[in-house]
């Protein structure tokens, strides 16, 4: 068991892993965040939630973190490390004719999607911890639609959301049954896996989206 | 000096048991004493390796591929025999000794033959234990199928990669031996020499066949597991690598060739397409179960075939000649392997070939993909009158068992084998000649061994199918590391061997003398124009027909061809590198001296047997008029020559051979 | 067919390397990859230049030894094919073809398009091999029946011939897919249970050591595979390798 970390196959599980983790964050991220359409005060009330549970805070928030950066060092480290097992690069390379341009470019569409969050959490993660933790304030459980709706009034943060959100899909086009793979599941089940993957990898970035526009739009 | 093929006294049966239970061993402690170098890494040289390395023994293995897994052993398609008798349809070893020595036209050696059967049940057993994946049954347990006309189903396979399993399955035993450290493996090395110290074979001398490096190998033993030489035919079933040079260096040495003569001309393999072709593809002999073999009966429609006026599928069928059919109703499409290839070039000779080069025959799957369309219709309760829906159905199950030939056939040709029939024309595939060997595996030349297809083998004049996967396994794991321990109690006291000996020295001189020669040398042609050429004479006249004048022509030919090529051979680049050119070079020599011996044994040969037919051996009268005439009188003996020089210098001995379990009968299968 | 061929020529490991032109006449459709290289290297003989190295050996797309990326792909654009098996009518009158050899760090060039794979041959040393002596004494064959479905799989996987394809094609040069194919082959037959766990640990350690790369689930290796050697092959490995590291 020790050393698992070292070896390439250890390494690609901690990336699925995290990677599934983070897929999982995504869909409760956007359970709620589609609330908002919905019924603002459903929204609020989960949002609420979310921002005062010590379970979320302390033991959710710090692993998510961990998992963010995690996923993000490691898919660095080993498209390094994959780079270097390659030293001298075909004149000619027909990638086209094998793989998909997703597979082949995890590696961008991940650095953009990163790009994205750390604009991101700067200016919503950090908010709530500043609200929270650093300079409280009373808390008002009703602030955080009104907050959503002011974010996407601005055409320019509408832009860059569905620019970051097309990379995701594209990361996850790929990313969604490869996580799979590399745990070791390829069975009767894959065909299946496949179609949910799909879904998932479309329909959660151009929900996301939808949101952004519907709030851009509708207020 | 006499032959002595140290055959054990006793009955039959009892023989190897007895000799087994006789011979000296070496005790596992001084087994680590003792170095043995194995050249090959096919099914023979493997096995071998990796069982004298379990034994203790200090294992130096070569191979002249980039790794032991490539050797030719890897593209045997249909399968392997053992007598396990699981199907219960009577199978025993007797009967698989039986067929083997029928099928290989009575001129092979009864005891090794007979230990061959014995072992080959152990064969099935050590690879599956191995991990090899034979085809099994829906109850799991293993499969068989029936091969080349024999009475029982004993062929065990992998699909149509038996010859890749079973050699995976050696290469894996091998690869734990290296992992130990017990086998030093060499690839990319080609032996160039055998060192022979007080009369003994003590060593080889190798060229590494990157940096050129000419290098000396001691051991108390010399194993040649080095293949067939069916490549001097240029044109063969063969691997491009293929090669007689270790052979022919040891029997240079003082070892015995034996029977050069009996080549395998196998019947269903992929026509020439022209004169840019480097070599042939066989179509696993199995297609003849379900494939019939016709070519036109009008030499109007074969003009019109050849101008492709005509498609073969729109031949009426009265007006298709299925020779086969035609002159052995009893065996048909099943007839042994020589007999079915002289057919077809006895039709092709009388101008009824179907493709440009008139070289190849029709082997058709419409009556087959028709008989199990309807089968399958039957089964599945559906029409079997509707055309469309048997041929459908028919195409499925013929995919299901040659799939993966007739995919290799489009691949290759172009055609849908499903819509059109396969052409097919005979191509050289396996030699039974080769390194003459006593009972116990060695060759003349003390502590030199040989085994697989290298040796003159158990199969007489002709291989039954599947058989040659068995020999090659069954000399590797069971009967060389047996044998080869009575040699080597003798050398418990030697020591390691010093390769710093003038007789070291001067088998490496004479190697780097050769190359030298060959790199200087400011010929006009290329080694392959001289093989190729080689290669004409080969087949056109010590081909699957041969008479003596055809013969003796051949024998001044290559004479003059081998003057020319040591006069005009082109060879560039240098010695200290990856040379291929370098490398081929010195095999075509050595085919060069072998093709001139093989002229020489067939035509001193007068007889026809097996893969060896002389036109003026033939039956003159009666039913069988025309086919292939034995004569047990004069030539039931293996013939062994001793290196004297020149090829055409060659003294022949004799090892007369003894029938005494079975009775000599002329093969008929009319 | 005229052609223009792109070939990499290399004089030895140490020597840089470049990409030269050739043009080559009269080729026939019928013709395949390797023997198209023959006639070339016949003309480059007779003009007393030095031939282009590559291995080759059987020649019907089974020992493996073949190589050669061919217009950005491994064994060329034909599918299911080694180069020896490649014909010439996948091109057309006219085309450019690029050749070059297959390229990984664990692969280093020894000639022109030759190249060293014997880091394969070191991870089978590893643990390729199920430890039983020839004795003659093994149990009988038919005493483990194995249920016939994993049998066929263990089949589909040993079909690997260790060309190096998936390496060459594979964005990382990982090899996953042959060790995968080997882990595989003996994981699904009851006589490599025994060894199962030091088997998988230690013939990816060997695969590590040898400086593959990681893999990445682009599915290349499975396209350019000549022998279709399935994706499933790398998930089983992967499930075992997790199962052996926590078993310790």
């Amino acid at each position: 068991m020790s050393g698992i970390l070292n070896s390439s196959i250890g390494r690609k599980f901690a990336m699925a892993l995290s990677a599934l983790f983070l897929m999982f964050f995504l869909l409760q991220h956007f359970a709620i965040n589609i609330l908002s359409v919905f019924s603002p005060d459903a929204f609020n009330e989960a949002s609420h939630f979310m921002g005062t549970f010590w379970a979320v805070q302390f033991i959710l928030q710090p692993i998510l973190i961990i998992g963010i950066v995690f996923h993000f060092t490691m898919g660095i480290i080993l498209e390094l490390k994959n780079r270097r097992a390659r030293q001298v690069k075909y004149a000619k390379n027909n990638g086209n004719a094998n793989s998909t341009w997703m597979s082949r470019n995890m590696i961008w569409t991940g650095l953009l999607i990163e790009a994205f969050l750390i604009v991101h959490m700067s200016q919503l993660w950090w908010h709530e911890i500043t609200v929270k933790y650093i300079s409280p304030m009373k808390e008002d459980p009703t602030r955080y639609y009104h907050e959503l709706v002011e974010h996407f009034e601005s055409p320019v943060i509408v832009g860059i959301y569905i620019v970051a959100f097309v990379f995701l899909a594209l990361h996850l086009l790929h990313g969604f049954n490869s996580a799979f793979q590399s745990i070791g599941a390829n069975n009767k089940y894959t065909k299946a896996l496949k179609g949910v993957s799909k879904v998932y990898s479309i329909g959660i970035p151009v929900g996301f989206i939808f949101i952004a526009l519907y709030h851009h739009f509708a207020h | 000096m006499a032959l002595d093929s140290k055959i054990p006294q006793g009955p039959l049966a009892d023989k190897w048991t007895k000799h087994k239970n006789t011979i000296d061993l070496v005790n596992p402690a001084n087994k680590r004493l003792i170095d043995v170098i194995v050249v090959g890494t096919g099914l023979a040289g493997g096995s071998a390796a990796a069982t004298l390395a379990e034994l203790g023994y200090n294992v130096k293995a070569f191979c002249f591929q980039d790794s032991p897994r490539r050797a030719h052993s890897i593209a045997a398609q249909g399968g392997i025999n053992a007598a396990k008798n699981y199907q219960g349809d009577g199978d025993s070893t007797y009967r698989l000794f039986y067929d083997t020595v029928k099928g290989g036209d009575y001129r092979s050696r009864e005891a090794n033959v007979y230990r061959l059967a014995e072992v080959s049940a152990n064969i099935i057993d050590q690879c599956v234990a191995q991990g090899v994946p034979f085809a099994r049954e829906y109850g799991g347990l293993l499969d068989n199928r029936s091969f080349g006309g024999v009475l029982v189903s004993r062929t065990f396979y992998a699909a149509g990669q038996t010859g890749q399993q079973l050699l995976l399955g050696a290469y894996s035993a091998m690869n734990r031996q290296i992992g130990r450290g017990k086998i030093k493996m060499y690839n990319r090395h080609e032996m160039l020499d055998v060192v022979k110290v007080d009369g003994k074979a003590r060593g080889i001398i190798t060229r590494n066949l990157i940096t050129g490096e000419i290098e000396r190998h001691s051991a108390h033993a010399v194993v040649l597991g080095t293949g067939g030489y069916g490549n001097v035919f240029f044109l063969s079933t063969n691997a491009m690598g293929s090669n007689v040079t270790a052979a022919w260096k040891a029997h240079k040495r003082g070892a015995y060739f034996a029977n050069p003569c009996y080549t395998q001309i196998h019947p269903t393999c992929i026509p020439v397409s022209g004169d840019h072709q480097s070599k042939l593809t066989l179509m696993s002999e199995s297609l003849r179960n379900d494939g019939r073999i016709w070519v036109p009966k009008h030499i109007k429609d074969v003009e019109a075939i050849r101008a492709k006026k005509l498609k073969p599928t729109q031949i009426a069928e009265e007006d298709r000649d299925y020779y086969l059919e035609r002159r052995y109703p009893a065996f048909g499409n099943l007839v042994p392997r020589d007999v079915a290839s002289r057919a077809a070039k006895e039709r092709c000779d009388a101008g009824y070939g179907v493709n440009a080069t008139g070289e190849a025959v029709y082997l058709d799957f419409a009556s087959a993909i028709e008989r199990y369309g309807k089968e399958q219709a039957y089964i599945k309760g559906l029409d079997g009158n509707d055309t469309a829906l048997v041929k459908k159905l028919g195409q499925e199950v013929v995919k299901a068992k040659y799939g993966n030939l007739f995919q290799m056939y489009f691949k290759i040709v172009d055609e849908d084998p499903y819509e059109t029939p396969m052409m097919i024309y005979p191509a050289v595939h396996y030699t039974m000649g080769g390194v003459w060997v006593d009972y116990n595996l060695m060759t003349t030349v003390p502590g030199l061994y040989c085994i697989g297809e290298a040796n003159f083998s158990d199969h007489g004049a002709n291989r039954l199918g599947a058989s040659a996967l068995m020999q090659g396994l069954a000399d590797g794991y069971f009967v060389l590391p047996y044998t080869i321990g009575d040699y080597l109690s003798d050398d418990i006291r030697t020591g390691p061997i010093s390769t710093d000996t003038k007789e070291f020295e001067e088998a490496e001189k004479s190697v780097k003398e050769k190359l030298d020669f060959f790199i200087n040398n400011e010929g006009k042609h290329s080694v392959d124009y001289f093989h190729k050429r080689l290669g004409k004479i080969m087949w056109n006249k010590v081909g699957m027909s041969r008479n003596v004048k055809g013969l003796t022509e051949a024998i001044a030919e290559i004479k003059a061809l081998r003057e020319q090529f040591w006069k005009e051979v082109s060879v560039p680049g240098t010695n200290e590198e990856l040379n291929e050119e370098l490398a081929k070079a010195g095999r075509v020599a050595d085919f060069l001296e072998l093709g001139e011996l093989f002229a020489k044994d067939a035509l001193v040969r007068e007889e026809s047997c097996g893969g060896h037919f002389r036109e003026d051996s033939v039956e003159l009268d009666g039913e069988q008029k025309g086919e292939a005439l034995r004569n047990d009188e004069d030539f039931a003996y293996v013939a062994a020559w001793e290196y004297k020089g020149e090829p055409s210098d060659a003294v022949l001995h004799k090892e007369e051979l003894e029938f005494k379990d079975i009775e000599l009968k002329q093969r008929s299968y009319k | 067919m005229n052609l223009t061929l792109k070939i990499w020529r290399q004089k030895n490991a140490n020597d840089k390397g470049k990409m030269v032109d050739y043009k080559i006449s009269d080729v026939s459709p019928d013709m395949s990859f390797l023997e198209m290289l023959d006639v070339l290297n016949e003309q480059l003989i007779n003009s007393g230049d030095e031939p282009v190295a590559f291995d080759h050996d059987c020649r019907e797309g089974i020992c493996g030894m073949c190589s050669l990326y061919i217009n950005g792909e491994a064994h060329g654009p034909d599918r299911g094919v080694t180069t020896c098996q490649l014909h010439m009518r996948m091109f057309k009158d006219g085309d450019t073809i690029y050749i070059e050899p297959f390229r990984a760090k664990a692969f280093p060039v020894i000639k022109d398009l030759v190249v060293d794979r014997s880091a394969f041959d070191r991870i089978q040393h590893a643990g390729g091999f199920i430890s039983v002596n020839t004795s003659g004494n093994t149990i009988d064959a038919n005493a483990i029946p194995v249920n016939k479905q994993d049998a066929d799989t263990a089949f589909e996987a040993a079909t690997c011939i260790g060309c190096g394809a998936c390496v060459a094609s594979c964005k990382n040069s990982s090899a996953m897919l042959f060790v995968g194919a080997k882990v595989s082959q003996f994981a699904l037959l009851p006589q490599g249970q025994v060894e199962a766990t030091d088997r998988v640990m230690n013939m990816v350690k060997q695969m590590d050591e040898e400086g593959f790369g990681n893999c990445t689930n682009t599915g290349a290796c499975e396209v350019e595979c000549p022998k279709g050697i399935s994706l499933e092959n790398i998930a089983r490995m992967n499930s075992e390798y997790l199962k052996a590291s926590f078993k310790g």
